[in-house]
């Protein structure tokens, strides 16, 4: 208590030298922080979305873009398949369960998917009200959709084309909700659930007379745009969902109403976005994706591997980002290395009359390593303070924008590691001091006055 | 901050030395590589006495106080302090003793800018492992004319409250030997007898033997014994 006692006192000898270091050390170690929560829950939310999801069917194109689409509702679909071929796979003994997903609408931001009750049970959803639908343009909120929406149960809405908002509005067949789900934590909660036929009934109703479907040359022309863009602007409106540029083969030479098969008038002309697939075991793995990607017009992507890839992408910009708070972190220790250094040649005098009243050699030496762990510790409380600040006001600015949900009230383990870290980090700033304190000739110290 | 706790060994050895000189000294020697500085055939002080240690500068007066206060080893002789042999205690040993029985007062009295002029002489109780008597340390802090400066930064004092402040440190802890080096030097005659009279009545006051180190010659005839030095050739 007398050595920190003392070091507290020194400490507030140079005030504003004291302040710059702890806001130094604050500002590095709020960084790391950050970077740590946001990358650990950003990991722990892609494989929480993922867990009960082995394979994705979809259109041919980016594996990325299927998963993200498909899985995680963060992309657009690379295209749309036809159902049937898609539950082909499904019926596969190696497939244990099968989610057909069909999207290209949405409702304030949140996407209207259409699925089957199956869905909710990938993710542990269960109904916190009301029930699920029973016939078209029923629908089910997930939590964070329903809080956000204003959608309760009997509540009724008109989905938009495209996944982002902003398209054609679907008026004349709202949807009315039947039910709401528990939070889960997981991608459902910021969706809106309703069945397969309600999709293909609202498309089927806005598909325009056969004789008025000849396509246009410019219509011709978009269709060869990339079917991303066109999902994001909803310019697929005249022709649902199964008007993506991958899929859309044909148009040109084709003009007839089985060319749109998502607005198919019969169930083999039915298109989904995607299928997920569960395997029976692990050994599917192996063989079924291979299977797919070699023949017909399906891509099989795993979600594990992609969510690897996306974290390798992910991580190249995090571990930038980590160098550079290192740095902040190595400058802070620095400045507290620089600011002993100065106060011990300030304070020889100090350190030999300590010697003096009988302090011992060890006892200096801890004096000075001592104020600077009282830097580090303030520095490092205050950046973890900061930083789980931070990542709380970023989560809720996620979760109103994107939908992903990010906290600051949690602890993970590698910030005890941190923790542990940047105490070494004050140590070592204060080692060369420290030492030089230890070695203080007290009798050259005090004839030199 | 926390109280201190007393050595019991040194207090053992104390009381079975209780007799013994305040200071014996024999065929001391100590050189600054091949200058000799110090050369001491024998000097003697009883407990309780005091003595001035005279001689020109840079007659080796100050490394003798620093070989009294163990804060260098001699080359060669004895050093007795309150019948310890210093040359048998190891490094820390011989800072906890300096500590529990020696009381040092420097001519730049070297008061910790940190800390208020109470914590400064607490924190030399404390480094002493003494037990915090408040009672005997408001009673110094009245007999040096303190009252009244205890939460004053040194900065704030004047050179006179500084000196009483660095005696009190010195005392607080009730030492047997008080060693003061150049303590009137920077004062003028008014300034150095109050110096030297209050240095003499404070050690009396708890029974210390006192050694002032100078080359004031004002100090003579002020202490009961003077001890001196001669430049080294």
């Amino acid at each position: 208590m007398t050595w920190l006692r003392l070091a507290f006192a020194n400490l507030s000898l140079s005030p504003l030298t004291s302040a710059v270091n702890i806001v130094l050390m604050g500002l590095g170690t709020a960084s790391i922080v950050l970077l740590l929560l946001a990358g650990a829950q950003l990991s722990e939310t892609l494989s929480r979305d993922a867990r009960g999801v082995d394979l994705v069917l979809g259109a041919k194109g980016s594996p990325v873009q299927l998963v993200l689409a498909a899985v995680y509702q963060a992309d657009v679909p690379p295209g749309n398949i036809q159902q049937r071929e898609a539950e082909r796979w499904a019926s596969d003994p190696r497939v244990a369960a099968a989610v057909p997903l069909s999207l290209g609408d949405s409702y304030r931001g949140f996407r209207i998917v259409g699925t089957n009750e199956a869905y909710a049970g990938l993710y542990g959803a269960s109904l916190a009200a009301g029930s699920f639908w029973s016939d078209p343009m029923e629908a089910v909120a997930g939590s964070a959709a329903a809080r956000s929406a204003g959608l309760g149960v009997g509540a009724r809405f008109a989905g938009a084309h495209g996944l982002v908002g902003g398209g054609h509005s679907h008026e004349s067949r709202p949807y009315r909700v039947v039910g709401v789900l528990g939070p889960t934590g997981t991608v459902i909660d910021r969706l809106i659930l309703t069945s397969l036929e309600s999709v293909w009934a609202l498309h089927n109703e806005d598909q325009p007379p056969p004789d008025d479907r000849h396509p246009e040359p410019e219509e011709v022309h978009f269709e060869d745009h990339d079917s991303a863009a066109e999902l994001e602007h909803g310019h697929e409106d005249e022709r649902g969902v199964g008007h993506e540029g991958e899929h859309g083969q044909g148009h040109e030479e084709d003009d007839e109403p089985h060319d749109h098969p998502a607005q198919g008038h019969s169930d083999a002309d039915r298109e989904i976005t995607a299928m997920l697939i569960r395997y029976q075991s692990p050994l599917a793995a192996t063989t079924l994706p291979r299977e797919v990607n070699a023949g017909g017009t399906l891509q099989a992507a795993s979600p594990a591997m992609e969510i690897s890839r996306i974290l390798q992408l992910v991580g190249i910009g995090l571990d930038g980002l980590t160098a550079f708070s290192w740095v902040l972190i190595l400058t802070a220790a620095l400045s507290v290395f620089a600011a002993l250094y100065g106060s011990l040649r300030a304070r020889r005098g100090d350190l030999a009359m300590l010697r003096c009243l009988g302090a011992t050699r060890w006892e200096l030496l801890w004096a000075m390593l001592l104020e600077g762990l009282l830097l580090s510790m303030f520095g490092v409380a205050l950046g973890f303070l900061a930083g789980h600040g931070a990542m709380e006001l970023l989560g809720g600015w996620l979760e109103s924008t994107r939908g992903v949900a990010l906290t600051g009230w949690t602890w993970i383990p590698s910030e005890t590691v941190l923790l542990f870290g940047l105490f070494g980090v004050g140590v070592l700033a204060a080692a060369l001091p420290a030492v030089q304190a230890y070695h203080t000739d007290v009798a050259r110290t005090l004839a030199e006055g | 901050m926390i109280d201190g706790q007393t050595n019991v060994a040194f207090d053992r050895k104390a009381n079975a030395v209780s007799n013994s000189p305040a200071i014996e000294v024999t065929d001391l020697r100590f050189a600054y590589g091949n200058r000799a500085v110090v050369n001491i055939g024998r000097c003697h002080l009883a407990r309780g006495d005091s003595m001035a240690v005279i001689g020109p500068s840079g007659c080796g007066k100050t490394t003798f106080l620093h070989l009294l206060a163990g804060l260098i080893r001699p080359r060669a002789g004895g050093i007795q302090i309150l019948g310890h042999d210093l040359s048998t205690l190891r490094a820390t040993e011989l800072d906890r003793f300096r500590g529990q029985h020696i009381g040092l007062v420097f001519q730049r009295f070297h008061l910790l800018p940190a800390l208020t002029v109470r914590d400064n002489v607490l924190l030399a109780q404390r480094l002493a492992r003494a037990p915090i008597e408040r009672a005997a340390v408001e009673s110094l802090f009245d007999r040096l004319d303190l009252a009244g400066l205890e939460h004053r930064k040194p900065s704030t004092l004047s050179q006179g409250q500084a000196q009483r402040s660095a005696i009190a440190r010195a005392l607080v802890h009730g030492p047997e030997l008080v060693m003061a080096d150049e303590p009137t030097s920077a004062l003028d005659d008014r300034s150095a007898e109050r110096a030297l009279a209050l240095l003499k009545e404070s050690a009396q006051a708890v029974g210390a033997a006192l050694v002032v180190v100078t080359h004031d010659q004002r100090v003579r005839g002020h202490l009961n014994r003077e001890f001196e030095m001669d430049a080294q050739p």
